[in-house]
């Protein structure tokens, strides 16, 4: 069915607009924003906040905008005397049942409701508060994501979030009336549920309802503490990020200020996460050759496929809830956080002539989940905990605001070494299909001997914002050494978001699909789009976000995992070959199935 | 203003001479768009209290091409001070699947359900024997057309049509956004019908009877009868059908012990018609529309209570999802509490007032915009009475 036009009228000015177009998107056509709260460009429409009202002449009640497609001759007013006064009135009754301490709030500055209430100089007294008198929890076990009931305004974004975009249902809609609110599982804390920290509501939040816990004052505090040496990793993602939070359009690349920034901060050694994706690609390249040659060659039934990769933790998290048995299927590689933190209190302590003891190891990551991750008990390899901080890109923009740092106008600097030198292979996986084209680049290379048969290496069918994507590489004239592979097809999927893994899986599952590779991110767009990435996001961000970088890997002489020169040093001088011994004790894992609630 | 005299009916419970076969026989002899065109000109308006014509939501309904359309009957009666579905179902059960038959036949739907209350599962055993029997009817008369039961469970915002269509769906009860209306996008997102228990009954007595015996009943807006569910301080409580447009101060007469000072008319979220206004309205959409619900109040009535008892009612039922009910709600209650002790002056009233028109306005669905009309009108009319 074709699209027809609408034509109607909005505060008395005509307007042409898609059948089928919102009454808010047809506003916005017009320059006027009705202002939103349970709204999100990613999720399904709810309006249930009911703070984008609007009068439509000739009906009794008014109408939500962001619910509410346009009709032939329509006549909406945005901004008349009743809707103000609904408006405000809604605005009140959500603050009324607000826990605000606004200046001791994380989202201070950030919060949507805050904003609203300012713009519409919201009386909070007018009605009687109703938090104290109800009661409220807040749940902070989880060393990832904070839940505070009492800041909740019901919007049910997080809810959508959580089922819709992740299918995860960790996150639910309980009781009724005055009652009703936002709970997991029998109302249990996050960290006992099936929640995999992903931090999708968080970033979806409009309040301080659901945050990530933050370690912003410990990691002053060993910043500070002379005795310990304190070294700063930084995940791909967090570079074509940062700039959001700190009064950059998205889409900038800001590597050299974010390290710049790091230095001036205090950190003693800036490193790079990058440095150590490359070392995923060595290790998990070489772990799917080995896993293609045992179950083509050597006919091991036991040996699993298709092989999916771990560098996700949300992924790792969502998997052993909802697919314990496809466990065997995930690479053993831990992911490149854990690898950095295994090796900076060994490899990076030996070489520093420091005590591990003394190596404080923090990372600075787009994520939430890597919260959770680091706090494993299966990464504690180097005999402490790995990594002992994670901060969000949020987070680490709140210490440089603290500090006084005036980003925007710092030098480009450049990572420290050891382990900071990172490949354009490295810093595509911050992007979906990222960790699939760096391992293409880097497979392909080891089994014929020649780069991948892509322009400028640039695999574009594995890029990009579309759900699942399917990828198959040809591979002819290879070594002699790998003969058994030649004329074979790879078969490769990527999935980004938990919803679409959970397609893909399903599909696997099913039979319907056989692949022999599987990249999957458990945020949307990867995690460029993770829960630890500046708010708010959508898929314009999202596509700003990857556009950088793509623009950094092109940027970087060594486009290759296999061609970091420190990666190779790492190799010759402490761990000898991939899945070699000293790498599986440091650099691999294994995960154990969990309960479905 | 056209007001009718005191007259009970029998049309709903008329079981003499009612054999539900022949009427069926009749409507099936006939087209579906006549019997449209019937169910239009007779000026039938859904008897669970919104009042929308019977006819235009079939005729909406028929138009819509899909293959999957669904009649629902409604009977999940919740609002405080009804009861006559439950004695519908009862008593004629026949006559309410009769006029889910027509209305199929009519729209061209092939399953309807009736969405039951709960709380009436002692109706179980019987109902399910005679949907089986009155299905077995139909499979012989050659109409593809069955009946379900669904049952709900508990919570009065499953009244809501939307909401029903949620709960049947095995989701949370919780309105939709409109619109789509049902007509369109119903039960599983399928154009569907849904009409009241009374309703459906009235649709088989104007196929029995013809629209002109139905038309003779009423006045120009508000034709035919209604079944009441009188209660409240009355020396006969009970369920009594009566002509559309009858003057309240008449029913007060007949139904009132000497001493009503108000009458809630349409259950908690109707409109409170004190003793000085008895002449000034009918029961009727001319006047004071009503799902049946009317409760008389005497003088040894608080209206304080009555007023902090909807309002409890509304806070534990509304849904919780759209800012204006489920927050509003609390307020008013809280609100009116905080008068009473003296927390808050007399004139936080106006502040609540306000609050409540605005949630009248602004709310997703009819419970939200529905509790400013017991609210406003108690307070209008007893203020004194909720401050001291």
């Amino acid at each position: 069915m074709g699209k027809f036009e609408v034509n109607l009228k909005i505060n008395n000015i005509p307007v042409t607009v898609e059948e089928g177009t919102t009454i808010l998107d047809a506003a916005k056509k017009l320059n006027f924003r009705i202002p939103t709260l349970c709204h999100h460009p990613d999720l399904c429409v709810a309006g249930n906040c009911r703070v984008c009202v609007v009068e439509q002449k000739g009906a009794k009640a008014l109408t939500a905008a962001c619910a509410t497609p346009v009709s032939e001759g329509m006549e909406i007013s945005t901004n008349s005397a009743q809707v103000r006064t609904a408006r405000r009135h809604v605005l009140e009754l959500l603050l009324s049942e607000h826990r605000s301490e606004c200046t001791s709030c994380y989202k201070n500055g950030k919060c949507e409701l805050q904003e609203l209430a300012n713009e519409y100089r919201v009386n909070e007294t007018t009605f009687m508060k109703l938090v104290e008198e109800k009661g409220y929890t807040i749940d902070d076990f989880s060393p990832a994501i904070i839940k505070d009931d009492s800041k909740c305004i019901r919007c049910q974004r997080c809810v959508r979030t959580c089922t819709e975009m992740q299918s995860v249902s960790a996150l639910a809609v309980i009781n009724k009336g005055e009652h009703q609110k936002i709970a997991t599982f029998m109302d249990k804390p996050m960290h006992s549920v099936v929640c995999t920290n992903c931090g999708q509501c968080v970033t979806h939040c409009p309040t301080g309802a659901l945050v990530e816990k933050n370690y912003i004052d410990q990691v002053w505090d060993v910043i500070n503490d002379p005795e310990l040496h304190v070294v700063v990793q930084t995940a791909p993602a967090v570079r074509i990020g940062l700039g959001e939070s700190l009064d950059l359009s998205p889409g900038n690349r800001v590597t050299g200020k974010l390290v710049s920034a790091l230095r001036r901060l205090g950190f003693n050694s800036v490193l790079d996460t990058d440095f150590s994706a490359d070392l995923t690609i060595m290790e998990e390249g070489t772990e799917l050759l080995t896993r293609l040659k045992k179950a083509l060659v050597e006919k091991d039934t036991e040996t699993a496929l298709p092989m999916t990769t771990s560098c996700s933790p949300g992924w790792i998290k969502f998997i052993e809830h909802k697919y314990p048995e496809y466990l065997p299927n995930v690479s053993t590689c831990k992911s490149p956080q854990q690898m950095f933190g295994a090796l900076a209190k060994t490899f990076y302590a030996q070489k520093k002539g420091l005590k591990a003891e003394k190596i404080v190891s923090v990372s600075i990551m787009p994520c939430t989940a890597k919260k959770y991750e680091a706090n494993r008990p299966e990464m504690r390899d180097s005999g402490y905990q790995d990594v002992d901080y994670v901060l969000t890109t949020r987070e680490l923009a709140m210490m440089i605001r603290q500090a006084g740092i005036d980003f925007v106008s710092l030098p480009n600097e450049k990572y420290d070494s050891i382990m900071g030198k990172s490949s354009g292979a490295g810093v595509i996986f911050g992007a979906t299909g990222g960790v699939m084209e760096a391992a293409l680049r880097t497979a392909y290379e080891i089994v014929t001997g020649r780069e991948v048969p892509f322009e400028n290496l640039n695999i574009l069918p594995v890029r990009g914002l579309q759900g699942v994507k399917e990828a198959k590489v040809l591979i002819e004239n290879v070594k002699p050494e790998w003969g058994f592979l030649e004329g074979a097809e790879l078969s490769c999927a990527i999935a980004h978001g938990l919803a679409n893994a959970k397609k893909l899986m399903d599909k696997v599952k099913s039979g319907e699909m056989s692949y022999h590779f599987i990249e999957i991110m458990a945020c949307p767009g990867g995690c460029l789009g993770g829960g630890g990435q500046p708010i708010p996001v959508n898929d314009e961000i999202r596509e700003a976000r990857m556009k950088a970088i793509y623009e950094e890997d092109s940027s970087l002489s060594i486009r290759k995992s296999h061609e970091n020169p420190e990666v190779i040093a790492l190799y010759e001088e402490f761990l000898g070959e991939p899945l070699g011994h000293k790498s599986h004790e440091l650099l691999h894992t294994h995960y154990t199935g969990r309960k479905k609630y | 203003m056209e007001n009718k005299e005191f007259k009970l009916v029998d049309l709903i419970f008329e079981t003499e001479g009612c054999d539900v076969g022949v009427v069926l026989d009749r409507v099936l002899k006939r087209t579906p768009d006549d019997i449209i065109m019937d169910m239009i000109d007779s000026g039938l308006r859904g008897r669970g209290g919104a009042g929308f014509p019977t006819g235009l939501k079939w005729k909406f309904t028929r138009s819509e091409s899909a293959y999957d359309k669904y009649i629902i009957c409604n009977a999940d009666e919740g609002e405080p001070g009804t009861f006559k579905d439950r004695e519908i179902l009862e008593r004629v059960p026949m006559k309410v699947f009769t006029g889910m038959a027509i209305a199929g036949y009519a729209i061209d739907a092939k399953e309807g359900f009736i969405y039951i209350r709960g709380e009436y599962r002692f109706l179980q055993k019987k109902l399910q024997s005679q949907i089986d029997e009155f299905n077995l009817m139909l499979e012989n008369k050659g109409l593809d057309f069955k009946i379900a039961l669904r049952w709900g469970s508990g919570a009065y915002i499953c009244g809501e049509e939307s909401a029903l269509f949620e709960s049947m769906e095995g989701k949370r009860g919780e309105p939709r956004n409109k619109p789509p209306y049902p007509t369109i996008t119903g039960f599983r997102n399928k154009p569907t019908v849904i009409n009241n228990v009374e309703t459906l009954v009235y649709a088989t007595m104007i196929n029995k009877y013809g629209v002109d015996k139905f038309k003779e009943l009423g006045t120009r807006d508000s034709h035919g009868s209604k079944v009441f569910s009188v209660s409240g301080d009355t020396p006969k409580p009970g369920i009594y059908e009566l002509e559309m447009g009858l003057l309240v101060a008449d029913f007060v007469k007949e139904f009132g012990d000497g001493d009503a000072k108000a009458v809630q008319i349409g259950g908690a979220g109707g409109t409170c018609v004190p003793r000085k206004k008895f002449d000034d309205f009918i029961i009727g959409y001319e006047g004071v529309p009503t799902g049946g619900s009317m409760m008389i109040f005497n003088s040894s009535r608080s209206m304080y209570n009555v007023l902090h008892d909807y309002l409890e009612f509304f806070t534990e039922e509304s849904c919780g999802q759209c800012t204006p009910c489920r927050v509003g709600c609390q307020q008013l209650l809280k609100g009116i509490e905080a008068i009473k002790r003296g927390e808050r002056p007399p004139s936080y009233l106006d502040d609540l007032k306000s609050l409540a028109a605005s949630m009248r306005i602004a709310s997703k669905c009819g419970l939200g915009q529905s509790v400013a009309n017991p609210f406003s009108t108690i307070i209008d009319n007893f203020r004194e009475e909720i401050i001291y």
